[in-house]
């Protein structure tokens, strides 16, 4: 489980996070959704210590993050894992050097132990005969699916996505939401992911909290989604006038039986 | 850290996390063997990656002086012999480390730069940061010990290429015989100058690497502020290397 408390960001004069507390459980996709410019990148990177809160706590099953010194925060990074945006994965490096670059460092299995470890999670993200490519002659999917293989290689607690969905075509979204989803209850890791993409929001969201100009506007899961009377949630949920107009037929539909 | 990215101050901002960053580049390794095998690929990337290149300006550099240097003996009692001398002399103290230097400063710092700004870009680093990497041990400390390591080589082959240089411009081009060259070359060996060419090569290779690493390490921002980045790391680089060599050529040839 991992909460945050009270958490403020500021960069200069301009207040980004303006008190975030929630607490996100384990064994569940925790979404953190927003328009863009809502915080929630910032707040994911002060989860994960990328940034520092100027003020709040971060407990990672109730030991403080934010208190830790670098030492102490790089034992609880071991334990975690992240899908960034692009892949962020390594240029000159193969898909299983890649992969297998957390183990290596890491740990002390043989090079046939890491093999295994690195071909068992390859496979479990649908990426097999990719072992000898570079980044470079993947397709986003393959990419972000790597880089998921990479997050995942070490068993990790805690799993971070930052906007999985970005740069992807519907399909191959609804692919890497699945995935994201499978992990997390087979592995029962506390995944915590940012996004806007609403039909990953329908599909994943177990607990959802959603941000407005910094501040936490609402809190709740998928299926109470939509029985929220927030404006700016309405607002964000229903960005476009196809989807008012689909609600409304919806909500006119239901009314009428 | 990201905060140490963006973030931006004076001289004395830069010069306090440039420090900070070296104290943390020699942190003990996670895995010293990771650090090795990084260690090897910079070495072949600083070292073997630059010899073309040093042995082509080297060669040129020794050919002119030795021609410059002989027509301007020409019209002197001084015997010609001395051309060699001459050469080997200022090949050693100053001409092979100061000027394979400056080369290597656009050459490796350019690249160190955009490496490492690209990998901050794409979140690389982040990843790194992620998985509880020391990212500047990790990035920066096996591009300083293959710089350390490999700059001197470079060194000690640019002086060999510009002696061998000269020999071969002075008797070609009918100024200097062969022979009376490497009488000049062989006459009066100075060790501690041989110390002078090591010692420089070592603080240039620091100086030229550490800056160029710094710049591409904290560089934020867009894809046009990676070349702004390198380009700073290779003038940045090139302006210290010439100060260090001002510094250490007072303390060192007194």
């Amino acid at each position: 489980m991992i909460e945050v408390k009270d958490v403020k960001k500021q960069f200069g004069s301009q207040e980004v996070l303006k008190g975030i507390s929630a607490v996100f459980e384990s064994g569940k996709n925790n979404l953190i959704i927003g328009k863009s410019g809502s915080g929630k990148t910032v707040l994911l990177k002060c989860i994960v210590g990328l940034l520092t809160p100027t003020s709040g706590h971060v407990y990672f099953d109730d030991k403080d993050y934010v208190a830790m010194n670098i030492d102490q925060k790089n034992e609880i990074r071991r334990e975690l894992g992240m899908l960034f945006q692009g892949g962020a994965l390594f240029d000159s490096l193969t898909v299983e050097q890649n992969v297998r670059f957390p183990l290596d460092m890491f740990t002390k299995m043989s090079m046939s132990e890491k093999r295994d470890r690195v071909n068992e999670v390859l496979k479990r993200v649908n990426l097999t005969n990719t072992n000898q490519k570079f980044p470079s002659q993947l397709s986003g999917g393959m990419q972000k699916r790597t880089g998921i293989a990479r997050a995942i290689v070490m068993n990790p607690k805690y799993l971070f996505c930052d906007e999985p969905n970005s740069g992807l075509d519907p399909q191959t979204s609804i692919v890497v939401d699945e995935l994201i989803m499978e992990i997390t209850q087979e592995y029962k890791i506390t995944t915590i992911t940012n996004t806007h993409d609403m039909n990953s929001v329908i599909a994943n969201g177990d607990k959802i909290i959603f941000l407005h100009e910094g501040n936490k506007h609402w809190e709740g899961d998928r299926l109470t989604l939509f029985e929220s009377d927030n404006k700016e949630l309405i607002d964000f949920i229903f960005a476009s006038e196809f989807l008012k107009e689909a609600r409304d037929a919806r909500f006119n539909k239901l009314k009428n039986k | 850290m990201a905060e140490y990215v963006h973030a931006s101050g004076g001289p004395l901002f830069h010069i306090g996390r440039y420090i900070l960053m070296i104290k943390r580049s020699i942190a003990k390794p996670e895995r010293a063997s990771m650090y090795w095998k990084e260690t090897l690929v910079q070495m072949n990337n600083i070292g073997v990656g630059s010899v073309v290149i040093i042995l082509l300006i080297s060669f040129f550099i020794g050919a002119v002086s030795a021609v410059q240097f002989a027509y301007n003996l020409s019209q002197s009692m001084v015997p010609m012999y001395y051309v060699g001398y001459v050469v080997k002399e200022s090949m050693i103290l100053e001409l092979a480390p100061t000027v394979s230097c400056l080369i290597l400063g656009g050459k490796i710092g350019s690249n160190l730069a955009s490496e490492l700004g690209t990998m901050r870009l794409t979140e690389q680093i982040d990843a790194l940061e992620i998985m509880g990497v020391n990212t500047i041990s990790y990035l920066i400390g096996p591009k300083l010990a293959a710089a350390i390591t490999m700059i001197p080589l470079l060194v000690v082959i640019s002086a060999v290429t510009g002696i061998w240089g000269g020999l071969v411009a002075g008797s070609f081009s009918g100024y200097v015989s062969s022979v009376d060259y490497m009488q000049g070359v062989l006459m009066n060996f100075v060790g501690y100058n041989i110390f002078v060419m090591m010692a420089k090569s070592v603080v240039f290779g620091f100086v030229l690497t550490s800056v160029s690493c710094y710049q591409g390490f904290y560089a934020h921002g867009s894809a046009i502020e990676i070349g702004k980045a390198s380009t700073r790391a290779v003038v940045l680089s090139c302006v210290m290397v010439l100060f260090a060599d001002l510094v250490l050529t007072w303390l060192l040839l007194r």
